[in-house]
């Protein structure tokens, strides 16, 4: 054996006995995943009995070729967010395709990649396929706006289960449905739990340049007033935050309320933390996710959530459909909502609509119990009803917390 | 949120700020689109000025790649920022395969620590140097022996940014990989009441050391004579027996080890930056960086990097966080305006490549 030689073995033993030697000593890690129950925690909400389920009666017919879509970010920015929804959507049409022999309905997905000037060209191919009639998408709402009269324009249904920009139903759009309260109810539910629940005095608000974190940002420093001490704004994909962390370092708020998504939030948070930053970080519901959590590290224990979405801990029938469906995860953000959509989607081509006005119509006059909440939309594609929860990180998970009553 | 060891704010100075702060609110809440922070500004000089730095090495490190390719083919390696991120992949990945995983930081014996950063700077400078090298073969070599007009090149560069770019995309997905990390941000001593963390001190020192290893390597070493003479005049160089495409190769490899070396010091201080997405933002201010400082010349890019750094995190602070990149791309137009060369000019002596 040369010396050379001997060298690269020497230098190759060392590498794999650190390599190997650091797998065995971090495997232990991750212990203490048990359930914490020593805070006041709200119980979920049980299934309703009259909950909408799209498996039916087991003999709906329909023609074949009808086709419903889902339209947002499946791999692109944020894609935790859309994943979740997409699952949900998936489980609804599987359990509607398996009691139905009669009625077989194919999802389509179209992937938005979240972004406003992606969407429209997407929602285009979307509109100009005859086949589609109704949509569950466009999560996001900056891409919401960006596409929703194209929508509108060829008539074709489009129920959102997550983009929650008050403005999105301003704009006269026959064809726009949230399946959610919007930022207008989050905001002052989010004012009233972080001064209320939470005890802060002062405030301070971070927006993202996106149009929900502007909007839903707007909404809560207006419920905050004088507590919202001061507001700093963020930049989508930035990821050295270190002239705001030094700002609000100088400042000391009491909380710090998050407006934008978790792409951002995750090294934001985890930047604060390490500069000793200690006030109480919220972040809404386009924070709300695993990828959150594992990304800021350290920081993300003990942040809350603020969000209208329902906790699905007690759909045990959807949670096990969802779990099949995803490969063992859990149900996230919106998850319920977007099932919840497609079920009602699900009834309309059930109930014999074949085409894109039927559909329309069948929406607007839709009145029905979900899994989440009772559905039934004013002329503007509001609900009537409408909740926020919020979400705890306890040992490195989501769990729930509250329910916010409006006060 | 506890962090026993984190730096607390000196309640005298917390207090004062507390009413600056009303007051720029006070001013945002006018609707004036733009607030001049200036208390903000005086207060948080010296933390801005020490994050700054450390941003202001990355983008060094970065943006000597651009200048070194730049000073040897008169091209703007636009997929530079590419060769970087795929550095920060190969850390994520060493880290990754050495088994850790995302979540709270882990607890490592000094000597432990060091092992594991040096195999992860190992891993990213030899996967960032070969992406270099394999994309200066694949994507430019074949356009040079054709002898294409330079424009081609640069159109060459923006798309094997693209292919470089989606190649992740595909494989990874859109999320960033979540965050690991293997050194948690301690105070290790203060300067002007500011604290300065054990990553700040290894990230400014190891960039500047880095930059004085490839300074005495381009400038006092044979290889490097042979990058300077085809920089100056390849046909002269090449009929005084300088292989040109070794030295071609060894530029790009060059760019690479340093841009790899940038991506471990940026996933210790951003450990969520490993992102399909993630290095066009940097590459574009490490670029301007260059321009700033002079492109074609190394100490303008260190130059650049670091007042780039700075002025970014002055300018956050005076005009708010939506002026971040404005600041930097205005800051590159004025100065162009003044020396369109760039403050040390595009050549300087010795230190030009």
């Amino acid at each position: 054996m040369s010396r050379a030689r001997f060298g690269r073995v020497v230098l190759l033993a060392a590498a794999a006995s650190l390599v190997l030697g650091a797998c065995a000593a971090r495997t232990g890690d991750d212990g203490g995943g048990d359930e914490p129950d020593s805070q006041p925690q709200a119980s979920a909400p049980a299934q309703a009995a009259n909950a909408a389920d799209p498996a039916g009666d087991g003999n709906a017919t329909c023609d074949a070729g009808a086709k419903l879509a889902y339209a947002g970010t499946i791999n692109g920015a944020n894609a935790a967010l859309g994943q979740n929804i997409l699952n949900g959507v998936k489980v609804a049409v599987e359990r509607h395709n398996s009691n139905n022999p009669n009625c077989q309905v194919e999802l389509a997905e179209f992937e938005t990649e979240g972004t406003p000037d992606r969407a429209p060209g997407i929602v285009t191919q979307i509109v100009n396929t005859q086949d589609i009639i109704g949509v569950v998408g466009l999560p996001f709402s900056g891409e919401s706006k960006a596409a929703g009269n194209i929508f509108n324009d060829k008539g074709l249904v489009q129920l959102t289960p997550s983009a929650t920009n008050p403005a999105l139903s301003e704009n006269g759009w026959k064809t726009f449905f949230r399946g959610l309260g919007n930022d207008n109810t989050q905001g002052p539910a989010a004012a009233q739990f972080i001064t209320g629940e939470l005890g802060a005095e002062n405030v301070c608000v971070i927006r993202d340049d996106s149009e929900y974190g502007i909007g839903l940002a707007n909404s809560i420093t207006e419920e905050l007033g004088d507590k919202a001490t001061c507001q700093e704004q963020i930049k989508t994909k930035q990821t050295d935050f270190s002239a705001v962390v030094n700002s609000l370092r100088g400042s000391s708020p009491d909380a710090i309320f998050f407006s934008g998504y978790y792409q951002e939030a995750a090294p934001f948070a985890q930047q604060l933390f390490d500069a000793g930053v200690e006030a109480q970080f919220v972040g809404p519901d386009g924070v709300k996710d695993d990828e959150f959590v594992k990304g800021a590290g350290d920081a993300a224990e003990g942040v809350y959530f603020t969000c209208p979405c329902v906790p699905a801990d007690q759909f045990t029938e959807f949670n096990e459909g969802y779990k099949k469906q995803s490969g063992g995860r859990e149900p996230g953000t919106y998850s319920p909502e977007g099932y919840d959509l497609a079920t009602i989607l699900l009834k309309g081509i059930d109930s014999g609509v074949t085409d894109r006005a039927g559909m329309l119509d069948f929406v607007n006059n839709y009145e029905g119990q979900g899994l989440t909440k009772s559905f039934k939309w004013d002329d503007k594609g509001e609900l009537a009803e409408s909740t926020v929860w919020t979400y705890e990180v306890q040992d490195g998970k989501i769990v729930r917390n509250t329910e916010i009553k409006p006060s | 949120m506890d962090d026993p060891a984190g730096p607390r704010p000196d309640p005298h100075v917390e207090n004062e700020l507390s009413i600056h702060h009303s007051s720029a609110l006070y001013l945002a809440q006018d609707d004036s689109v733009i607030n001049f922070d200036v208390a903000g500004l005086v207060d948080q000089f010296w933390a801005n000025t020490v994050d700054g730095l450390s941003q202001g090495s990355i983008y060094a490190l970065v943006a000597l790649g651009y200048t070194l390719v730049y000073g040897v083919l008169k091209l703007i390696n636009f997929a530079h920022s590419e060769v970087f991120i795929y550095g920060a992949y190969a850390t994520w990945f060493t880290f990754y395969g050495l088994g850790f995983r995302p979540g709270p930081t882990p607890e490592l014996a000094v000597f432990e620590l060091i092992g594991f950063l040096l195999l992860a700077l190992l891993a990213a400078v030899l996967v960032s140097g070969a992406t270099a090298v394999v994309l200066e073969r694949v994507a430019y070599r074949p356009l040079r022996n054709r002898g294409a007009p330079r424009l081609v090149f640069l159109i060459t560069a923006i798309g094997a940014s693209f292919v470089l770019q989606q190649l992740i995309f595909i494989w990874r997905g859109g999320n960033p990989e979540q965050a690991i990390r293997l050194l948690r941000p301690e105070p290790v001593f203060e300067v002007f009441g500011v604290a300065i963390t054990n990553i700040t001190i290894i990230i400014v020192l190891a960039s500047i050391l880095l930059f004085f290893i490839a300074d005495t390597f381009v400038n006092r070493t044979r290889f490097g004579r042979g990058i300077r003479a085809v920089a100056q005049d390849p046909d002269t160089a090449t009929l005084m027996g300088v292989n040109k495409e070794r030295v071609i190769m060894l530029t790009f490899l060059i760019g690479g080890l340093l841009a790899g070396a940038a991506a471990l010091f940026y996933m210790m201080k951003i450990p969520q930056g490993a992102s399909y997405q993630g290095g066009f933002l940097l590459g574009l201010k490490a670029f301007t960086a260059a321009v700033l400082g002079g492109i074609g010349n190394l100490r303008g890019a260190l130059l650049g990097g670091l007042l780039l750094g700075l002025m970014e995190n002055y300018g956050q602070s005076l005009f708010g966080g939506e002026w971040r990149d404005v600041v930097a791309f205005v800051l590159l137009i004025v100065i162009l305006m003044f020396r369109p060369t760039g403050i040390l000019g595009e050549s300087l002596g010795k230190a030009r490549v």
